[in-house]
């Protein structure tokens, strides 16, 4: 870690250089995406081309993510979360319809 | 801030906006107060920190700042540097 004593109050997302993670070797092998990644990134795409959200807004979703469950939640996961959280915020959904979908499934 | 030219030497901003409040940032933790070396001019986006919230995003320049290992984690191997791209607003000329 770097010598000085400035506080450096790093978010539980920027994960870089963090001791925690130096010692784990990557995985580089190829994985197979579920349907359920396949939709949520199709999702993600229709939402980006009708102009309802970007990429960046949902890497800020992501990164508002508790940090319990962003460690525990998968990548897609995350998106989805992600994606649901901007959509409630910008009142593209509400709360009683995303309850009524979920119910529903 | 003018151009940044290639072996331009800059500090990046000792700067933690996530410690104020919702934030989306695109400069590692541990880059920031370091400084490096500018290496090339990667071109002009528009500002995903104002992006992410769906805010009017003014262009900046990116850059590929390097920097030596050793000056981001003392303990690592001396002979390895760390290329970062990195935001003109958030880098100092020295």
């Amino acid at each position: 870690m770097p010598s000085d004593s400035i506080p450096r109050p790093r978010a539980h997302h920027d994960l870089g250089g963090v001791e925690r993670f130096l010692c784990e070797r990557i995985d580089l092998s190829p994985h197979t995406l579920s349907d359920f990644d396949r939709e949520v990134d199709a999702l993600r795409q229709v939402l980006g081309q009708k102009g309802i959200m970007s990429v960046d807004e949902l890497r800020r979703g992501i990164e508002a993510i508790p940090e319990e469950d962003y460690l525990r939640l998968g990548y897609y996961q995350r998106w989805l979360r992600s994606i649901v959280s901007i959509l409630l915020g910008k009142g593209i959904i509400s709360e009683a319809e995303l309850l009524a979908a979920l119910e529903a499934a | 801030m003018p151009a940044l030219e290639p072996g331009a030497k800059v500090r990046v901003r000792l700067d933690w906006p996530e410690a104020r409040g919702p934030a989306h940032i695109r400069t590692p933790h541990y880059v920031r107060g370091r400084e490096g070396t500018v290496v090339r001019a990667l071109g002009e986006f528009r500002n995903p920190e104002d992006l992410a919230f769906a805010r009017p995003a003014p262009v900046l320049p990116l850059y590929h700042v390097l920097f030596s290992a050793k000056d981001l984690w003392p303990d690592t191997r001396p002979e390895h540097d760390v290329l970062v791209e990195l935001y003109g607003s958030w880098l100092e000329a020295l």
